[in-house]
């Protein structure tokens, strides 16, 4: 019965509804992780204290503070499932995991999404960002695609750093080397779009390329290899 | 020999480092095997 | 209980000193009675260790990228397969180590930096890191299945994002054309002694490789009998409370 694409269809809506309404009842992303990635960019100003260079590096540091921002993120997806043992339950269940690691990462790339949002509008005030329409329609793309890159990533490296104490901490290190490549590609994307060094938008399409590569391999790959990891 | 402290520097490094790990090993298993059974260890 | 003496026998023993007289022969000639380089002068030398380290790393994380896809691959398959994969993977954390520290006294020489942002070494460093991680998810505990099954599923993936770092760095490092003066590729003519020296070091060791792994997988065995043993005994322990 777990067998059918439709039923997992449906798990993976209901996965993916379920932590996106956690999410809004509690606001974390809202009242906790945003003001985070923007201490970090504010942060960022202070050590870097150079209002050129800043503009300059301004794409990459859009994208080290979601990276740090998604860390928090991921982490919190985990936590509610393990605090009921929900997951657990599920997986008992027979229910597909591939269904489940979909709807996770789904209501993930939802929220790393709108945190990207806010934090290019963070860099446009902060930085002294100026976007020209194309290179805000290139921006926009790269978002969409880098962020179903690290939502898949995430969603699985996440589900093995849950759960048993002292595991948390793993995430980070197994995570951070693994999204380098969309660091990389989101980071030129991003430079072009800005306009940033003089890079023109037309340079930015090869690495949301990239990029692309990166978010089909990892949602193919996630989709089969979430339970096995995850399995207790 | 030019930058002497460099390229003995490496290969002591590399020496030190294996030798050092090969030890451990070799001790580890000296450990383990004292309070072992003669099925669990099957290369004797 | 036997007094056997530990991982070794007599087939070790004799690898053993095999392995120590190829490292011996190998210091011998490539600090002593090998040439130096046209170009790099003595610096040459580092590689005679730098080479046979990276070239063991490599054999050992695709040795356990094999056991891991192995032991994926049957259902019931022998957790041997995880033990040499975990043997294999911590041996090659080692030698990415090394060549990583005798990489950098080399560039600290050639280039006169220690670290250059190169495509080949910053890919390195991923690769040390990766497997970092490999070795710190092989020690989350759980029965040994579970460490199996987590473990050859994260070597599988590391063998799917290395090419993918290293391709994405390489694309990130053309766009700082900087090829001549930092350049890890430089050839270097080697004549016949130096080229000896070469494969001497790579066969050495790759013995060495070999016989580390043996003794480490067969220490792993006795590792997880004893925790399966300790299990026994608190399983038993339990069941005589309850009986008593």
């Amino acid at each position: 019965m777990s067998g059918t694409s439709i039923n997992k269809r449906r798990i993976a809506i209901a996965v993916a509804r379920k932590d996106l309404t956690i999410e809004w009842n509690s606001r974390i992303l809202v009242n906790q992780v945003a003001p985070f990635a923007a201490i970090v960019m504010v942060l960022f100003a202070f050590a870097l204290d150079n209002d050129g260079i800043l503009q300059r590096v301004a794409p990459g540091l859009v994208w080290l503070a979601t990276l740090f921002s998604m860390l928090v993120v991921i982490q919190r997806s985990f936590t509610v499932e393990s605090a009921d043992g929900a997951l657990d339950a599920l997986r008992v269940a027979g229910v597909d995991m591939g269904a489940i690691f979909v709807g996770k990462a789904v209501a993930l790339m939802v929220q790393l999404f709108v945190l990207e949002l806010m934090l290019v509008a963070t860099a446009v005030v902060l930085y002294g960002v100026e976007m020209t329409l194309t290179g805000f329609c290139e921006a926009i793309v790269t978002l969409v695609v880098a962020t179903i890159g690290l939502g898949s990533v995430g969603t699985l490296y996440g589900g093995l750093a849950a759960g048993a104490r002292g595991r948390e901490t793993l995430l980070p290190l197994l995570l951070l080397p693994v999204v380098a490549p969309v660091l990389i590609g989101a980071t030129r994307a991003t430079e072009a779009a800005f306009g940033s060094g003089g890079t023109t938008v037309s340079e930015g399409w090869p690495w949301i390329g990239l990029l692309l590569v990166f978010a089909v391999l990892f949602c193919a790959v996630g989709t089969v290899a979430f339970g096995p990891l995850v399995d207790e | 020999m030019k930058h002497a402290s460099f390229i003995f520097g490496s290969w002591g490094l590399t020496a030190v480092s294996v030798a050092v790990y090969a030890v451990w090993v070799i001790r580890r298993g000296r450990e383990l095997a004292k309070h072992a059974t003669r099925e669990e260890m099957p290369w004797t | 209980m036997a007094g056997q003496s530990g991982t070794g026998t007599s087939a070790t023993r004799r690898l053993g000193v095999l392995v120590i007289l190829m490292l011996a022969t190998l210091a011998l000639c490539g600090l002593w009675f090998s040439a130096e380089d046209v170009v790099q002068g003595s610096t040459v030398r580092i590689m005679y260790v730098h080479v046979p380290s990276i070239w063991t790393a490599y054999i050992a994380f695709g040795l356990t990228a094999l056991c891991s896809a192995v032991y994926l691959s049957g259902k019931n398959r022998s957790l041997a397969w995880d033990r040499v994969a975990g043997a294999s993977g911590e041996i090659g954390v080692l030698f990415v180590a090394v060549s990583l520290v005798t990489g950098s006294m080399w560039g600290r020489l050639t280039w006169g930096t220690y670290w250059v942002w190169d495509a080949r070494l910053t890919s390195t460093a991923f690769l040390f890191i990766t497997y970092v991680g490999y070795l710190a998810v092989r020690q989350l505990g759980g029965t040994h299945r579970q460490r199996a099954r987590r473990s050859s599923v994260l070597a599988l993936l590391a063998i799917l994002e290395i090419p993918l770092v290293h391709f994405s760095v390489t694309l990130w490092r053309s766009l700082h054309q900087e090829a001549s003066v930092a350049n890890p590729n430089a050839k270097v003519a080697l004549d016949g002694l130096m080229l000896f020296s070469l494969f001497l070091g790579l066969i050495a060791f790759t013995m060495l490789f070999v016989w580390l792994v043996l003794h480490r997988q067969r220490a792993m065995m006795l590792e997880d009998a004893f925790s399966d043993r300790g299990l026994d005994v608190a399983i038993a322990a339990r069941r005589n409370e309850a009986g008593a």
